[in-house]
């Protein structure tokens, strides 16, 4: 039980050094949310159910993600901004091998 | 005109709660929302997915939540207007506000109850630049009057139900039916997949897939789109209609012009004590609300609709004398003339 370095960068540009809990059943849409790295109303709309890609990153640094699921995989599909790196925040759960992990938010809506 | 006490703003779970703790303080209850069921988010959201904090049910799915606050509500009779959005409002004396929507349709009330949630759900957009050169002129969002497209050759755009639903439908009524797709895969009812599947076998939908519509062409109305498929050289399919359909993306929207204060996209209401805004006798309750220690929650909503619900009752008659009931005890009476209440205690001598 540790905590994971990850850089965020935010839609203005700006790089932040957080620091996030693997022991509270977290994912980076909520890590980004807590941070506050985006304004409300515009990061995890749909309330984490992969059915908005209000939270999609661009993943700069993969020190070693899960693989993505359908439901991840069918949004992204849909979702504008899309790149080969995109991923769905909510769905990136909290976990050690997240550490050094370097993300930067994808532009909304 | 539509008259009412309470004008709530919003279908989701928070705005029908408050039409059953309006019902037992005798104020009638009208609801404005934009889609056209109601339930807000869990009816148009995740209606099939559990919840799985509403005090007393273990696990709820949304839909099922829903239907069991209109079941909780109908004997207080509410009004509906639905598939319409409220644009402004004006205080039109000291008792009554109006309120009209996009269509016209005028609402007169005592109270303005704002409950709505993320806010109006609007269609996500493509990005074009001349995008709103052609709205409403083959650019259209929703298929409202399906015979509009009649003979017509339409064009959709999108990978979920409402692409391939209105797909299946529209290649009945419509010349040619063209579905364009980023992916080869669809994300929906399986059964929809498959009749889309048979029609595509049959001639009568034209699949793309992989591919991306790219633009739009026509001199004063869609005549045609640009479409790129992975790997391939982009060109033109001529077209009387574009139908993208993205799904629905939440925006404050008129609301946001009302003069209410606004924070981080949530309308600021005076600290827990009754929900008003900065606007004498207009209220914002559940997800749109928002105040120190603020949760989103569906219980909080409840818990916010109830004093909201009680504030409005002194405001409409002030000075009357009022005390909390427990529904136990006195039970509930509908405007319908039903009543509800719980069977009386046996007084019986036992031997």
């Amino acid at each position: 039980m540790s905590d994971v370095n990850i850089k965020i960068t935010d839609r203005e540009g700006v790089t932040h050094d957080v620091v996030a809990p693997t022991d509270m059943s977290m994912n980076l849409m909520e890590i980004i949310r807590s941070y506050e790295l985006a304004e409300e109303g515009t990061i995890g709309v749909c309330g984490g159910m992969a059915m908005c890609a209000s939270c999609q990153v661009y993943v700069i640094n993969d020190p070693g993600l899960e693989p993505m699921g359908d439901e991840e995989d069918a949004m992204l599909a849909e979702a504008f901004h899309v790149k080969n790196n995109s991923r769905l925040g909510c769905q990136l759960h909290i976990a050690d091998a997240m550490e050094g992990l370097e993300v930067e938010i994808a532009p909304y809506p | 005109m539509i008259t009412t006490d309470i004008l709530i703003i919003g279908a989701g779970p928070t705005g029908l709660f408050a039409v059953f703790e309006a019902g037992l303080l005798k104020m009638k209850c009208h609801i404005i929302d934009a889609l056209p069921q109601p339930g807000g988010q869990l009816a148009e959201l995740y209606p099939k997915k559990p919840i799985f904090d509403i005090p007393g049910y273990p696990s709820v799915n949304a839909g099922e939540l829903v239907d069991n606050l209109m079941e909780q509500i109908k004997q207080f009779q509410p009004g509906f207007t639905l598939g319409e959005t409220a644009v402004s409002y004006t205080k039109v004396d000291d008792e009554w506000f109006e309120v009209i929507t996009n269509k016209g349709t005028v609402h007169r009330c005592k109270a303005i109850a704002i409950a709505g949630g993320l806010g109006t759900f609007e269609p996500r957009k493509p990005t074009f630049e001349n995008l709103a050169d052609y709205e409403e002129k083959g650019l259209e969002y929703f298929v409202k009057e399906p015979e509009h497209f009649r003979n017509k050759k339409v064009v959709i755009a999108g990978g979920g139900d409402s692409a391939l639903d209105w797909s299946v439908f529209l290649s009945n009524v419509a010349s040619e039916v063209t579905l364009i797709h980023r992916r080869n895969e669809f994300r929906g009812a399986l059964d929809s997949v498959e009749k889309v599947q048979d029609l595509k076998n049959q001639g009568k939908i034209k699949l793309i897939t992989p591919a991306e519509v790219t633009g739009i062409k026509g001199d004063g109305k869609v005549e045609a789109i640009t479409v790129e498929v992975e790997g391939q050289e982009a060109y033109d399919i001529e077209t009387d209609y574009f139908i993208p359909l993205f799904g629905l993306t939440p925006k404050l929207g008129e609301i946001g012009n009302w003069g209410l204060n606004i924070e981080k996209n949530a309308i600021v209401v005076n600290n827990a004590l009754d929900y008003q805004t900065n606007i004498d006798g207009i209220y914002a309750i559940g997800d749109i609300n928002t105040y120190p220690g603020k949760l989103k929650l569906i219980l909080c909503g409840f818990h916010e609709a109830t004093l909201m619900c009680q504030s409005v009752y002194n405001r409409l008659n002030p000075g009357k004398k009022f005390v909390l009931k427990y529904t136990t005890v006195s039970g509930v009476d509908g405007f319908d003339g039903s009543r509800k209440e719980a069977e009386k205690a046996v007084v019986k001598k036992i031997d």
